[in-house]
Order: structure tokens, then C-alpha cells, then sequence
């Protein structure tokens, strides 16, 4: 039977694949077409910037950006007759080339896609196409062949390491839950992606959210546990109804509650909804949130693994990280631990975003190179700009240049980078990134979710957002250049948790990359990149205006002034620097002036 | 409807109804302040002090507690939000595709900052860090509805199909 495959996830549904879908199937029911043809609503496919998404099975004839008006074309041609619509194909990048097969397409070519294998692919909420592709045989294998300890050897074999953040190795979590005695343990997943930038959570939750719940009663059952929580971002709620659905189905066909598959296993799984704190991604903050407290971090040891929620033994691990589980358990240990490097083993969903080409979700095995991810996957900069540094591990994180684009992505080089594995969100930045503004971002962002327990990162944040603030304005000194060093690295070893802890990277690793970019804005009260708002003049170059009006037409502070066919300029008093005029120019006439190029403005 | 005690039918809230299903649905469970609160401020459209005080009856916890918790989390808000809730996002992805500009657009066209409600109860302005929707950049939501691709003169027309 011929499947359309439409893409329901949050981007797509953003771009219209709700109506793609009710055209289609009121299409076919015109046709008489609907006995034939299945069209199915599915998760997200990671290339949310080509949505809405339609794949026709068999054929693997990939469409995107389709919109109502082009379901008559796929109806008529592809379903009736097996012709391709061209002009919904995707072309690729640079060489314009369409392409027809999902598979043969670069962004996904390069790609090893183990946890996202069944997004875009099934039903999500449909178990049994989930059953359909070896869904719960890991769990099957688990509960009827295996002994707990040998769950646990066959995880710790596969060297899977959390996804969550910072790395830990999987198994040896497990192992210490199982080691805390208690009869009443937990399981958690920790589904708050509160880093800006990342978005694969979501989409594995959207797309394959039994693999999630498969992998977290593979746990239970290993560490002993009868009860689970799953605590989803407010942010997220297409993702909570797809939980829902699926609890509710693994519930009624015997995954989920008493007795699971006969084996005397029992859990039960609930979902707690996040209420918007970037705090609570901290597992101990996300404890205390679950138990209904504001959600602030706590001295550790004790680990959750030992006094977790209500006190009992806890094992929290990652969406992505509970997502491993089920592939390793039908494939083995040792089959994972073939893909990747020494130390870091498996795949890693990246979130390509900022100014690359293609936008989405990448999964590859560790060890690839930056590069690879960027220019392969990604297909480069966008607007044939310059790369210029590529921020990873969110808040985390740092900000890495394009010496370090050869560098192979795992945990360790990154931390050694100074940057992190974070929850793999991929910023590139372009010539028109300011980084010190990026640095002034994050602290910004950092400083607003600091929750205020501990002092260091409380007043920490704060003096240096405002040290940041003080130099993309053109106030800094050089002396603030030190005083942002030192400040950070005391925060870094004396604040309570990881917010604290990881707060200064992104000033760490910009002034350890790009400190002569903070050099010209104290300096030369220049922003090289032309964003810091205090350090530009906009102006017009006189003898490429052609007097066209447009950009006066659209300046809502009204600061510019031209007769029609004569050259324009703008007043700098008036000028409220929004950048409209720059777009609406055709001519290429105005211009951001920094640094020294201002004093062209004064006469 | 009539508020005085002139009836001999006692007047009944559809709300307080509601609300006193949320908490028999809750009654006894374990960390359900969260919970309660979230399905309180989804009647409500947001949490009366009054609503706030029944609550810390309800789950025997002192009033204080409740504040507290509802203060700590950028969910909850103690005044009355707009009937469209504009969400936009500055998340990284969002705020290197220009972002700002965005909230700027919107700041101006409603006349209100950031975290502000328009006098007519419309339309109440938020910022976000990152909706999961990153590809799409930038992105605001309005309600349960997500834009993506956003422009500023974008904005201004998706603004206008919510009237
Ligand atoms: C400020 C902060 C935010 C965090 N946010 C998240 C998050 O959104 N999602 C997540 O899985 N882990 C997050 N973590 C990491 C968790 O504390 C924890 O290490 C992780 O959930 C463990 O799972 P894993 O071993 O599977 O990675 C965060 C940590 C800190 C310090
Ligand atoms: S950063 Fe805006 S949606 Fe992710």
C-alpha cells in the first residue's frame, strides 16, 4: 500500500502541515483514492526549515515546503500516476540540484540516524507501527532473557554516556541506583531541554515517544524501580500530548502498569509538566520541582542515585540518553560500542541553527569533525557569508573558531576546547555575529535563571552581564578585560550547581578565541561586526543613492531625509538603528559605520 | 449575574466548580502544589489572591509556600493576562536570526514592554528562551500557535488575525 508520510511535529505544523493534511485526505476521498492510500501523520524529520514535509512510500520521494495548493499536483501525478513533482523537490544547496530521494539528499546522506530512525517514519501515535519496527523487543529481551546485573553489564558494555550535559556514563548511574538499597526507587527523565538553540528532545519526544518509554522500564526494571516521572519543558506542549497518548496505549496493551508481559515487572509512568525555570533542568532542581518546591539545586553528594525524589534512590537520565537504550538492548552492547571513538561511544543528535544552510536535526557518530556538521551536513553559511565560530553546549558552552573546525566532536575535545557536549545545539555564527554581544546573551540569559541560592552565581552573573553591557557600549576599560577573567573563574569553582558552574564559558571561551574583538570595543569603540547599537552610525552613501524613497518610506522614526531622485541621509538623532532601511535598500547605499568610520557623520 | 444574597439559591461559580474538581482529582497525592496551580491558572487565566489562599487551605500548606513557588516559576503570573499571549522567542538560534527586532516591531505596534498586558486585556507580551521550533527562526507563539520565519512586517499581519 502506498503511504504519504506528513510531517505533524511543531515545526511543520508551524508552517502549515495541519492543512496540507486535511486537503490531501479530502483529495482523495474525491478521488477515490482513500482505500488505497494511507496517509499517515508522523514526527518530526529534523529539517524543520524545509516544512512542511511529504514523503510518498514506496519511492522515498521527498517533498518540502508543500502547501495546500500543491496537494491537487501530488494527488494527480505522484499518487495516481508515479510522476515526480519537480518543483517540490528539495535542490540542494550551491549546486541547485534537485533531489528525489530522501536518502540520496546530503543533509541526510551523512547521517547515522539510530534514535531518529523512527522519527518522520511512523505513526507516533500509533503503537503498533511503533511494534512494527522492533518496538519493545529491546524491553522483551530485557525482562525474559536477562537478569537486572546483566541489563546493567550489557548498558555499561555499550559505553553509552548521558546526553543530557555532561557525560557521564550511563551504565555506572544505573549501577549506583541499583546499589542503593530501598525497596521505592525512581526513574526520571529529564525532558526539560532548557537550553535555547536545542531542539532534539522535543523532537524524539514528538516523533518516537515509546522509544523514550521503552528505554526508561529497561531501566526501572535494571535498577529496580516501580515508578517513573518524565518532566516535559511548559514550552513543549505538542510533545506532553504525544507522552499522553503513548502512556496511555503502552498502558492498555500491557507495556506499562502491572505484571508487564507477564513477567511480574511492574511501572507505572506519569508525567510532570516543567513551569518555565531553565533551573529545573538540573537534576537535583527538577527533583524538588517534581515534589512541588521552587525548583533550586542542592548540595551533592548525596546523589539522586541515593536520595532522589522523596528521598528514595533516583535514576534521572536525558530524553536522548533513555532513547539509546532500547537499540542497544535488541543490538547489543558491543555493537553500539563499534560506532564512535575510544571514549565517547554511539551517536549524537546535534541542532543545527543560527546562519548555516540547512537548519535541523543531525545525527552522526562521535568523532566527526565539526567541519562535517557544518559544510557537509549543514551545506555551509548562508548568503555565501564567512564562517566565524560555531557556539555549542548552549549556556554551557563556548564559542569555538574556525581553527578548532577539524576538531572531532566528542566529550572529551570539546571540554578540552573549553566549550561542551551541552545538550548538542549548534550555533553558527557568521562575520555578523558580534561575539562579544553572544557572550553578553548568554549572560544575560544566565543571569535572569540564576535562582538565586548561591552567591556566586547570583552576584556573579550580575557583575559580569553588567562588565559585558558596559563594553558592547563603548564604556568598557582594558582593566574589565581582567576583572571578567577572574570574576569568572571564581564563579566557576565556588558556585552550588551547574548554572553557576558553566555561566562563564561562553565569556571564557570568546575572550580565549576572539579578545581582540573585545580589544575593539574598548578600545576603538569599534564593533567589528556592526551590532552593537551604541558603536554604529548608520549612513548613506552619497553617491550610490539613486533617490528611490524607499528606505525613507519605511523609516517608522522618520530620520530620513531626500528629495525623490536625490541622495538621502539619515540623522543620527532620529535614527533609531532597526536595520529596516538596510533591507529595503536596493542599491546597496547604506552602511554601517564603526570605530573611527563615524567621524564621516560629523561633517 | 446577581451577587447579592437576596436568592435563596446559593450562586454557583462555574470556576470555583471547576477548581474543586482539580482538587479532588489531586486530593492526597504527593506533589501536587505544581499541578494544581497549573490547572487553577488554565480557569482562571491566571492566579487570584483568593484562588491562591483556597489552595493553601486545600493541600494544608501555609500560604507563604504558595507564593513562594508560584514567584520561583516564569509560568505563573498574578495578574490578569491578555486573551492572546504572545511568546517570543530569544533564544540563540531566534536571536542571531534577529530576534530583537522582532520584539522591538511588537513592543511598539501594541505599546507595551516586555511582560505587559495591553489595557483592553488582548493581547499580553512575553519573551521565551527558545520554543523547540529553532529551525524556523525567529519564532513567536500566540496562544498554542506557532510562527515561524518571522519578518517585522510579518508580525504585523499575523497580529491582525487575531482580533
Ligand atoms: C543549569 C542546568 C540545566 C540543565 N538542563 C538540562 C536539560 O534541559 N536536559 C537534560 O537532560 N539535562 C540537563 N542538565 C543536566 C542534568 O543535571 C543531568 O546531568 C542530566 O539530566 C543527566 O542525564 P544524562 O546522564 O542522561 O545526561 C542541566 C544541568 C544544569 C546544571
Ligand atoms: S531559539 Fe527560538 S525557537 Fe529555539
Amino acid at each position: 500500500m502506498r503511504r504519504v508520510l506528513i510531517c505533524a511535529g511543531t515545526g511543520c505544523v508551524a508552517s502549515g502541515s495541519r492543512k496540507v493534511t486535511a486537503r490531501l485526505k479530502e483529495e482523495l476521498d474525491r478521488q477515490g483514492l482513500a482505500e488505497q492510500i494511507k496517509v499517515v501523520n508522523t514526527g518530526c524529520h529534523g529539517f524543520c526549515e524545509q516544512g512542511p514535509i511529504v514523503i510518498v512510500e514506496p519511492g522515498d520521494i521527498f517533498y518540502c515546503q508543500v502547501q495546500e495548493k500543491d496537494v491537487p499536483d501530488i494527488v494527480a501525478k505522484t499518487l495516481a500516476n508515479g510522476e515526480v513533482v519537480d518543483r517540490l523537490l528539495f535542490k540542494e544547496p550551491g549546486s541547485g540540484q534537485a533531489v528525489t530521494r530522501y536518502h540520496d539528499i546530503h543533509f541526510y546522506a551523512k547521517q547515522q540516524r539510530l534514535v531518529l530512525k523512527n522519527c518522520g517514519h511512523i505513526d507516533p501515535e500509533n503503537l503498533d507501527e511503533y511494534l512494527a519496527v522492533e518496538g519493545y523487543e529491546g524491553l522483551k529481551r530485557a525482562l525474559t532473557t536477562m537478569t537486572r546485573e546483566q541489563v546493567i553489564e550489557e548498558v555499561k558494555l555499550s559505553g553509552l554516556r548521558g546526553r543530557g550535559g555532561a557525560g557521564f556514563p550511563t551504565g555506572v548511574k544505573w549501577e549506583f541506583a541499583y546499589n542503593s538499597p530501598g525497596d521505592k526507587k525512581y526513574v526520571v527523565c529529564n525532558a526539560d531541554e532548557g537550553d535555547p538553540g536545542a531542539f532534539m528532545d522535543r523532537s524524539i519526544l514528538e516523533g518516537d515517544p515509546h522509544a523514550v518509554i521503552e528505554g526508561m522500564l529497561i531501566c526501572g526494571y535494571a535498577i529496580g524501580a516501580d515508578e517513573g516521572y518524565i518532566y516535559v519543558r511548559a514550552e513543549y506542549p505538542l510533545a506532553t500530548h504525544r507522552l499522553r497518548v503513548a502512556i496511555a496505549q503502552a498502558t492498555d496493551r500491557g507495556y506499562l502498569g502491572e505484571n508487564i508481559l507477564g513477567t511480574g515487572f511492574n511501572f507505572k509512568l506519569k508525567i510532570k509538566e516543567g513551569a518555565g525555570a531553565f533551573v529545573c533542568g538540573e537534576e537535583t532542581a527538577l527533583l524538588t520541582s517534581i515534589e512541588g518546591n521552587r525548583g533550586m539545586p542542592r548540595v551533592r553528594p548525596p546523589f539522586p542515585a541515593v536520595k532522589g525524589i522523596w528521598e528514595k534512590p533516583t535514576n534521572i537520565n536525558n530524553v536522548e540518553t533513555f532513547a539509546n537504550v532500547p537499540v542497544i538492548l535488541r543490538k547489543g552492547g558491543s555493537w553500539y560500542a563499534s560506532i564512535g571513538t575510544e571514549r565517547s561511544k554511539g551517536t549524537k543528535v546535534f541542532a543545527l541553527t543560527g546562519k548555516i544552510i540547512n537548519t535541523g536535526l543531525a545525527e552522526v557518530p562521535m568523532g566527526i569533525t565539526m567541519r562535517e556538521i557544518i559544510f557537509d551536513i549543514g551545506g555551509g553559511i548562508q548568503k555565501g557569508k564567512e564562517f566565524k565560530a560555531v557556539q555549542i553546549g548552549g549556556p554551557s558552552g563556548g564559542c569555538l573558531p574556525k581553527e578548532l573546525l577539524d576538531l572531532p566532536v566528542d566529550y572529551d575535545s570539546l571540554t578540552q576546547a573549553g566549550a561542551m557536549m551541552g545538550s548538542g545545539g549548534l550555533v553558527v555564527m557568521d562575520e555578523t555575529t558580534c561575539m562579544v554581544d553572544v557572550a553578553r546573551f548568554f549572560l544575560n540569559f544566565t543571569q535572569k535563571e540564576s535562582c538565586g541560592k548561591c552567591t556566586p552565581c547570583r552576584e556573579g552573573t550580575k557583575r559580569m552581564l553588567e562588565i559585558l553591557t558596559r563594553i558592547t557600549e563603548g564604556k568598557g576599560e582594558m582593566t574589565d578585560i581582567e576583572r571578567l577573567e577572574r570574576l569568572a573563574k571564581v564563579v566557576k569553582n565556588t558556585a552550588l550547581c551547574g548554572l553557576g558552574q558553566t555561566a562563564p564559558n561562553p565569556i571564557l571561551t570568546t575572550l580565549r578565541y576572539f579578545r581582540d574583538e573585545y580589544e575593539a570595543h574598548i578600545n576603538e569603540a569599534s564593533c567589528p561586526a556592526r551590532v552593537c547599537k551604541e558603536l554604529i552610525t548608520y549612513w548613506i552613501h552619497q553617491e550610490k543613492c539613486n533617490g528611490c524613497t524607499r528606505c525613507a518610506r519605511s523609516c517608522a522614526s522618520s530620520a530620513i531625509a531626500g528629495a525623490a531622485k536625490q541622495p538621502h541621509s539619515i540623522d543620527p538623532a532620529k535614527c533609531s538603528k532597526c536595520g529596516v532601511c538596510i533591507e529595503k535598500c536596493r542599491q546597496g547605499a547604506i552602511v554601517k559605520l564603526t570605530g573611527k568610520e563615524r567621524q564621516l557623520v560629523k561633517h | 449575574m446577581c451577587q447579592c444574597c437576596c436568592s435563596a439559591e446559593p450562586v454557583v461559580d462555574p470556576k470555583a466548580q471547576k477548581l474543586a474538581g482539580v482538587f479532588s482529582k489531586y486530593r492526597g497525592e504527593k506533589g501536587a502544589l505544581i499541578p494544581v496551580l497549573q490547572a487553577a491558572q488554565e480557569i482562571y487565566g491566571y492566579l487570584p489572591k483568593e484562588v491562591l489562599e483556597s489552595i493553601a487551605r486545600e493541600l494544608k500548606m501555609p500560604l507563604s509556600k504558595v507564593y513562594g513557588v508560584v514567584t520561583f516559576y516564569a509560568q505563573f503570573h498574578l495578574k490578569p493576562r491578555g486573551r492572546y499571549v504572545i511568546r517570543v522567542c530569544q533564544g540563540t538560534a531566534c536571536h542571531v536570526r534577529g530576534a530583537s527586532q522582532i520584539m522591538e516591531a511588537l513592543q511598539e505596534k501594541l505599546a507595551i514592554k516586555d511582560g505587559e498586558t495591553t489595557t483592553d486585556l488582548k493581547f499580553t507580551l512575553e519573551s521565551v528562551a527558545c520554543l523547540g521550533a529553532c529551525g524556523l527562526a525567529p519564532v513567536m507563539m500566540v496562544n498554542d500557535e506557532t510562527h515561524g520565519r518571522l519578518t517585522k512586517d510579518v508580525v504585523l499581519k499575523i497580529l491582525e488575525q487575531y482580533e
